[in-house]
């Protein structure tokens, strides 16, 4: 549905988007995470026809962004990153005039508006002007706007930012629903949203496409590094000795404090060292009063796919 | 044409929600009522409204005011950040400045309709020249199309709104006063080219009842011209 070969866009010495390639199916629900500033708002707005790319193709549903931007647009529903509306209109003034845009008669406007103001819960709210509207209730007018005229495509910039934590879950929900109708590419900076919403990942930091796949994929890799948090009482350095000869273990930070020692292990992927550590604790009777397991952050996840690239790039 | 349609009716709805509109609206009404009342509707003075648009007050008075109207059309779009859904909704970039300039225009026909209750006054006490009187309207209407379509232009270069009313008040003011002034001081074929350019020479050759096509052409391209320039700096905007 969505195609993007060799994609590049640069702001004049900026690389903003570098030699990205990626296919969306039709009815998928693809996550596109990335850091701010790692090229996701740019990649949207070119395949939502609003910038030109420098070189490389992408198509919407068969048509060329760039040769048949009119007919790529009217396949498509765009909800820009922080929702921009005029604020003197009221939502079903504003809804009327989108639907105009998109050339539909009276009769479709006022069934499309119903529908998309009954789905995006904006039905007590139609007849109030924009502008006194909360930020939630706006990014549901231009998540309605989106869904007016039924596109095949929805493309949503960042629909969870600056939603509280209430209005997010609700927003996810409705992205999900939407998926069983549309294919949608969504843009987010948060791993934990992607996660619950997506059918399919794409990770982009600095204009870069880094890795690809089911969340579930990138969750195993990202808790791959993760590491174990534990606190014993006994001999700090014979603590050590006897952490580091367990099985699997690859690296050990210690840290003493009141008596009690502070471990930081990073174990090899694959291996669970949880319970041998409970098994040394007891054999040699050092108390253990924590063990946890700290899964990387998304922040983390991000350091260590670009050092990795980094790396390779140094390698090469 | 029938989306431009719909943005025009967009941009009047959002004109009656902006100040500086019924700002602008209330000193032309009361501008050009004192003009009225003090040039034009006098015992034994000519029944027409030549008195009231003759001369520097009309054309300078409009020039500010349409410089106002104007120059919200595209910044405010840009300072909004509605400029994106607009240009990702399956309409040109020439339907949207078609649909601003004419959605500007229709404001101003309502302006300038509120002026021809001075026309009726007149024909209380005397016989105006319907074709005079169209003239004049004429003049109005493509002096303040040309007005409106330099607002425009230059509201596509910023997001200020301020900088493109100025920019634009500066621009006309060149156009019409200083070379006016300038064709003044000049003599021969620089006079000639000069007075050409200056829009107010034309603008008051209309007033005068002097339908010339030389006139409406001038008004008419200059016209064309900055609405074709205003659609490539979007286009172009699209680059950046």
């Amino acid at each position: 549905m969505i195609s993007v070969k060799n994609l590049t866009k640069r702001y004049g010495a900026l690389l903003a988007v570098d030699d990205i390639s990626f296919d969306v199916g039709e009815g998928q629900i693809v996550g596109f995470l990335g850091p701010n500033g790692a090229g996701k708002s740019t990649t949207i707005r070119i395949l939502t026809c609003y910038h030109p790319a420098t070189s490389g193709q992408a198509s919407i549903a068969g048509y060329d962004v760039f040769t048949q931007s009119v007919d790529v647009r009217r396949q498509i529903g765009y909800l820009p990153e922080s929702a921009p509306l005029y604020p003197e209109m009221r939502v079903r003034e504003y809804l009327q005039f989108r639907g105009k845009l998109h050339g539909m008669d009276r009769a479709q406007r006022d069934k499309a508006i119903q529908r998309v103001t009954d789905r995006c819960w904006l039905g007590e709210f139609v007849d109030r002007p924009i502008g006194q509207l909360s930020k939630g209730m706006r990014q549901r007018v231009g998540l309605a706007d989106a869904m007016l005229h039924n596109p095949k495509v929805l493309i949503l910039d960042e629909p969870t930012i600056g939603l509280d934590p209430t209005q997010i879950q609700e927003q996810r929900k409705l992205i999900r629903e939407l998926g069983q109708s549309h294919t949608i590419l969504f843009s987010s900076h948060t791993l934990g949203e992607v996660e619950k919403v997506c059918s399919h990942v794409l990770v982009i930091a600095s204009g870069r496409i880094l890795a690809r796949g089911a969340p579930e994929k990138l969750r195993d890799s990202v808790s791959a590094g993760s590491r174990l948090i534990a606190e014993m009482r006994g001999p700090a350095e014979d603590i050590r000795r006897g952490v580091s000869s367990l099985g699997g273990v690859r690296k050990v930070g210690v840290e003493s404090q009141d008596g009690w020692t502070r471990l930081s292990i990073e174990a090899n992927e694959g291996s669970d060292v949880r319970e041998p550590l409970f098994q040394l604790s007891s054999s040699k009777g050092w108390p253990l009063r924590e063990l946890r397991r700290e899964v990387a952050s998304l922040e983390d996840f991000f350091v260590k796919i670009t050092a990795e690239q980094r790396a390779a790039a140094g390698k090469g | 044409m029938r989306k431009s349609m719909v943005i025009m009716q967009r941009e009047l709805g959002a004109y009656f929600f902006s100040p500086i509109a019924y700002v602008v609206l209330a000193l032309f009404l009361g501008l050009s009522g004192y003009l009225f009342s003090s040039f034009v509707f006098t015992a034994g003075g000519e029944a027409s409204l030549r008195n009231l648009l003759d001369g520097w007050a009309m054309p300078i008075m409009l020039l500010f005011f349409l410089s106002l109207l104007g120059m919200r059309l595209l910044s405010e779009e840009f300072r909004m950040g509605t400029v994106e859904t607009l240009l990702t909704a399956p309409v040109t970039e020439a339907e949207v400045v078609f649909g601003k300039f004419l959605g500007a225009g229709a404001f101003y026909l309502i302006m300038l309709a509120t002026t021809l209750v001075f026309g009726l006054f007149i024909s209380l006490y005397g016989r105006l020249d319907p074709l005079l009187l169209l003239c004049h309207y004429l003049a109005l209407i493509m002096l303040g199309a040309l007005y409106i379509s330099v607002g425009l232009f230059f509201s596509a270069w910023t997001k200020n709104q301020l900088v493109a009313g100025l920019l634009s008040m500066v621009f006309l003011l060149l156009f019409s006063v200083l070379a006016q002034l300038v064709a003044d001081s000049l003599e021969g074929w620089l006079k000639a080219v000069f007075q050409h350019l200056s829009i107010v020479t034309h603008y008051s050759e209309m007033i005068r009842g002097r339908l010339g096509f030389n006139h409406v052409v001038y008004f008419l391209t200059t016209t064309a011209f900055f609405l074709f320039a205003t659609v490539k700096v979007l286009e172009s905007r699209r680059w950046r």
